[in-house]
């Protein structure tokens, strides 16, 4: 009987060679924004806990915030906080049974995207809004 | 594991370009090669198809080709017409039966992988034995503890209906190894074909062993892996959802609860 080689046999190529897909992308997207949001928890936590140690330390961090590049990595967190948010809201409508249609399921993705971009957007303009500034 | 590339001995390599036959309707096909009998890479061979000469589907054009250019070209296939799931294999990106897919769905040139993430036998030919012995794992036939009937077991049409798009699944394992999490996970994940077949003897009105059934599949691995990523649906060339059936199993492991 021929030799086997199963030791030496290679693996087929996978993410190389598989057409990216929407709903695809937006699930290792949900996992990213996941691990995005334990950082900026961090920011938050540091936030409060300078509020608690003294004004002058309030100050500073306000002034990391405030500077431009604080602000990006802060509009970053508010669109990773909604889009996962949204991503978890899919999650709890499949967790029932239901959304499953393949339509269904393209349509929600699509959803997903463009309402995390939306809200993001809403709330910075809102808070412009209000505040006068950001 | 997660492993976004490729081991050494699994890089491809740029193959041959096969001469075109004659002229005609040409139309090129880049289809991944490895033997076992070289100890080279895999690689990618380039080949020339005269589409006016050729039936319409990709496994016409590969039947074409191994017929007219290069016997070595390897692949499985049966009964060319999407009932058997021999052909499975990767082609223009997405898992599908060569025999379902037409040629002229593919825009540019046809390429075409085996199944991804398996270890290979040769060109096309991925082998199969875990995700075999994955579907024994899950003790794919009925199990009853009442006496067995004179005649069959009898089931009414409401249950006989729930078996609709489960049964129909040709275990081709388009699904399984079009799953990242199976990708990653598929020595202790079970996969999307795996957990469908699960589901059709789950609710079975006929089978006994729901309990036993479900005690087996309650695990962080072997169901749980699943993160809703779509793609085993996408995938099936029977139109089944996998994604769904095992949802419904991770309902159940949650209503027996209540």
């Amino acid at each position: 009987m021929a030799e086997t080689h199963t030791d030496q046999r290679p693996l087929s190529p996978h993410l190389q060679i598989y057409r990216p897909m929407l709903t695809m992308m937006m699930s290792i997207v949900h996992r990213i924004t996941g691990m995005a949001l334990y950082f900026g928890i961090i920011l938050l936590v540091w936030w409060l806990m300078a509020a608690a140690i003294s004004a002058e330390y309030f100050a500073l961090t306000q002034s990391v915030f405030g500077h431009w590049l604080g602000k990006i990595v802060l509009f970053g967190f508010t669109w990773a906080l909604l889009h996962h948010m949204l991503g978890g809201l899919r999650h709890l409508l499949w967790d029932t049974g239901h959304g499953f249609k393949l339509n269904l399921v393209e349509w929600l993705a699509r959803l997903n995207l463009a309402l995390s971009i939306i809200l993001t957007l809403a709330l910075w303009i809102g808070v412009y809004w209000v505040r006068g500034t950001l | 594991m997660v492993a976004f590339t490729l081991p050494q001995n699994s890089k491809i390599d740029a193959g041959k370009t096969w001469p075109a036959p004659h002229k005609g309707d040409l139309k090129e096909f880049r289809i991944y090669r490895w033997s076992p009998d070289d100890h080279r890479n895999p690689r990618i061979d380039t080949y020339q198809v005269d589409l006016k000469s050729c039936g319409p589907m990709v496994l016409d054009a590969l039947i074409k080709i191994k017929n007219e250019q290069d016997a070595t070209l390897t692949f499985r296939r049966s009964c060319r017409e999407g009932i058997c799931g021999s052909c499975a294999m990767n082609i223009d990106g997405t898992n599908t039966l060569a025999c379902l897919k037409a040629i002229e769905d593919v825009r540019g040139p046809v390429k075409i992988y085996p199944l991804p993430h398996m270890p290979v036998v040769k060109d096309l030919v991925p082998d199969m034995t875990h995700f075999y012995a994955q579907h024994r794992s899950i003790e794919p036939w009925l199990k009853t503890t009442t006496p067995t009937p004179q005649a069959e077991w009898k089931q009414s049409r409401p249950d006989r209906a729930k078996l609709d798009g489960l049964y129909e699944c040709i275990l081709c394992a388009c699904c399984s190894t079009s799953c990242p999490s199976y990708w990653w996970n598929g020595d202790r994940y079970l996969g999307p074909a795996i957990l469908l077949q699960a589901y059709r003897w789950l609710i079975d009105s006929r089978d006994e062993a729901t309990g036993e059934r479900l005690d087996n599949l309650e695990d962080p691995f072997r169901l749980y892996r699943c993160h809703t990523i779509m793609n085993c649906a996408k995938a099936c060339p029977k139109h089944l959802n996998p994604a769904k059936a095992i949802a419904e199993i991770k309902k159940m492991m949650v209503e027996r609860r209540l």
